[in-house]
């Protein structure tokens, strides 16, 4: 009757096929398929870009745009894009880490709904829009301070020569910095709310202020979150097009970010496209082939630094 | 160190919900004492008002006094903060906090209030509160792990290690083994035995035989019924209420005559 015996006296059987639901297998069906074609997506941008771009990278470097090669070409947009979007992150991560603590664990629960609506809201104003607002608004406003910052710290040579128009790669830092204020501060605020109850007790129970509760419990477990968030962030500011191309004049690059001169590579590859035919056409290309992979490696960066400690995640 | 808790005529509400009334009672230095009933009778929210920890829930509320050596822990300018540290406590599920290491976690408390620990006194001070706990010669070689790579038992332990790292002077224990396997429960029986020697110990459980194990006094709590507040039925010697109750009540339920 037991099984063991059943098994030494049937003849080797043909092994059973273990039960497979329909439900199942459409769903892994549809799981996998949209992974693979998320993959094909991928490689198929990938190739366009690299294949497009070849002819830059191998032309005679007085052909390229500027005369001399397309590295010379591309280094001062790659610092244009970099130094714009790390202004606009320094200056957005802690304001929207405040938001979301404020909202999560400071403000009345009658408070915190209307303001997380309006952060939203923040998120759905288009990037024109904030690019004539910088335009418009911003950059008259910050033409005194940029005057008054060559007056005083003139010397360093960042602050040199103050723009009086202010459509400076500073502004446009500015202006990324409001528009990827509702990324990071949504996705922060969602991983705080999502902080256990325990934690929380745990550390008042210590003793613990509610800032200290804050710093023991919600930001360590915040962490991949927040960094999540920032990375996000740092994806639209580095690709953001519109709100840069029209704020800033651009020109060369100089070290004086409060002036005008500087670029990104969005904003060059969107003022010079609609002109651009022949090798200048796989220069913009190539350079947006640059683009990806800063954007690639930002977000290895990033996950590298949310898996260091995932022993630590309390994930297991 | 350890003190006595007096109680006077304590409401405890959520809200406008009276969730237990008008509870008196003298619990003693340096012994255990127990708190048993059926579920939603009140106990586990009682004991949380004994740290101030019942208002960190929104809208919570208590009206009466709580005396801890004659000083009301309710008095108007008492901060919360500073009766937290005078009084520990040891929740129903093992909450190490995931981030932080074994020592981290030992050391949380006492690193609170950005105060310094030269790094001797923060070794002597791991070491002498894992071993208070019967933790440390389990853990000793792997202090820099997270405590969340632990069994749930010695979670618990890691636990109560942190809660007595801050030198308090009342341990509270809210069904501390209610996650834990029988293995695991004993050895922080074992432990609570050791723990009243140095701290006024208050359990929740929902164990009687446990209860009757670790237990010097036990307190009784009863609910009327569902939106009715809880009361304390009766609180005497743990013998006392299991043999000889003077309640009807409580002489039901410990038998088992319940409901």
């Amino acid at each position: 009757m037991s099984i063991g015996q059943e098994v030494t006296n049937t003849p080797k059987p043909a092994p059973a096929k273990p039960v497979r639901r329909l439900a199942d297998v459409i769903f892994a069906g549809t799981a996998r398929s949209s992974g693979i074609l998320i993959l094909l997506v991928l490689v198929g941008v990938a190739a366009f870009l690299i294949i497009e771009a070849m002819p830059a990278f191998t032309a005679d470097s007085k052909d390229i745009a500027g005369g001399k090669g397309f590295f010379s070409y591309i280094w001062p947009l790659v610092f244009g894009t970099a130094v714009s979007s790390i202004i606009a992150i320094v200056l957005a991560t802690p304001v929207a880490i405040g938001i979301a603590l404020f909202i999560s664990h400071y403000a009345p629960r009658k408070l915190a709904g209307p303001i997380g609506f309006v952060i939203d809201l923040l998120a759905a104003v288009p990037s024109v829009v904030f690019g004539m607002w910088g335009l418009q608004v911003l950059a008259p406003q910050m033409g005194p301070v940029y005057k008054w910052l060559e007056n005083n710290l003139g010397w360093i040579p960042i602050f040199a020569q103050g723009s009086t128009t202010g459509r400076t790669i500073v502004t446009a830092s500015i202006v990324l910095a409001v528009m990827i204020l509702p990324i990071i501060t949504s996705v922060s605020r969602e991983v705080f709310l999502q902080t256990p109850t325990l934690h929380e007790e745990a550390a008042l129970a210590l003793g613990a202020t509610r800032w200290e509760m804050i710093r023991t419990a919600v930001l360590p477990f915040g962490r991949p979150g927040i960094i999540g968030g920032i990375m996000l962030g740092l994806g639209r500011a580095l690709g953001e097009t519109m709100a840069v191309a029209i704020i800033l004049s651009p020109g060369a690059f100089t070290w004086a970010l409060i002036n005008s001169g500087n670029s990104t590579i969005p904003a060059d590859i969107a003022l010079n496209f609609p002109e651009a035919s022949g090798l200048k056409l796989n220069t913009l290309i190539a350079a947006g082939l640059v683009l990806f992979v800063i954007t690639l490696i930002v977000n290895m960066i990033a996950r590298y630094i949310v898996d260091r400690r995932r022993e630590f995640s309390g994930a297991n | 160190m350890s003190k006595r808790i007096e109680v006077n005529d304590l409401h405890v509400y959520y809200g406008n919900f009276l969730a237990v009334e008008g509870v008196s009672m003298t619990i003693e230095a340096k012994s255990v004492t127990a708190f048993i009933g059926p579920s939603g009778c009140g106990k586990s929210t009682f004991l949380r008002t004994l740290n101030r920890m019942h208002e960190v829930i929104p809208g919570a509320r208590v009206e009466g006094d709580v005396l801890v050596d004659g000083e009301n822990l309710y008095g108007p300018t008492v901060d919360p903060v500073n009766v937290r540290r005078q009084v520990g406590m040891v929740f129903q599920r093992p909450n190490p906090f995931p981030t932080m290491s074994i020592k981290q976690n030992v050391l949380a408390g006492v690193t609170l209030n950005s105060k310094k620990l030269s790094n001797s006194a923060a070794d002597e001070l791991t070491e002498r509160s894992l071993r208070g706990a019967n933790l440390w010669e389990e853990v000793k070689d792997r202090l820099d792990k997270p405590g969340s790579g632990l069994s749930g038992g010695q979670q618990q332990r890691l636990c109560i290690a942190r809660a007595i790292a801050i030198q308090p002077e009342i341990i509270l224990m809210d069904e501390p083994c209610s996650a834990l396997d029988p293995i695991s429960t004993l050895a922080i029986e074992d432990l609570i035995n050791e723990l009243k020697d140095q701290y006024t110990v208050v359990i929740v459980t929902h164990n009687m035989q446990q209860a009757a194990r670790v237990s010097d006094r036990t307190a009784f709590f009863n609910i009327a019924g569902t939106g009715k507040p809880g009361k304390l039925i009766e609180l005497a010697d743990t013998q006392t209420i299991f043999q000889n109750p003077t309640q009807k009540a409580t002489e039901d339920y410990v038998s088992g005559r319940f409901g």
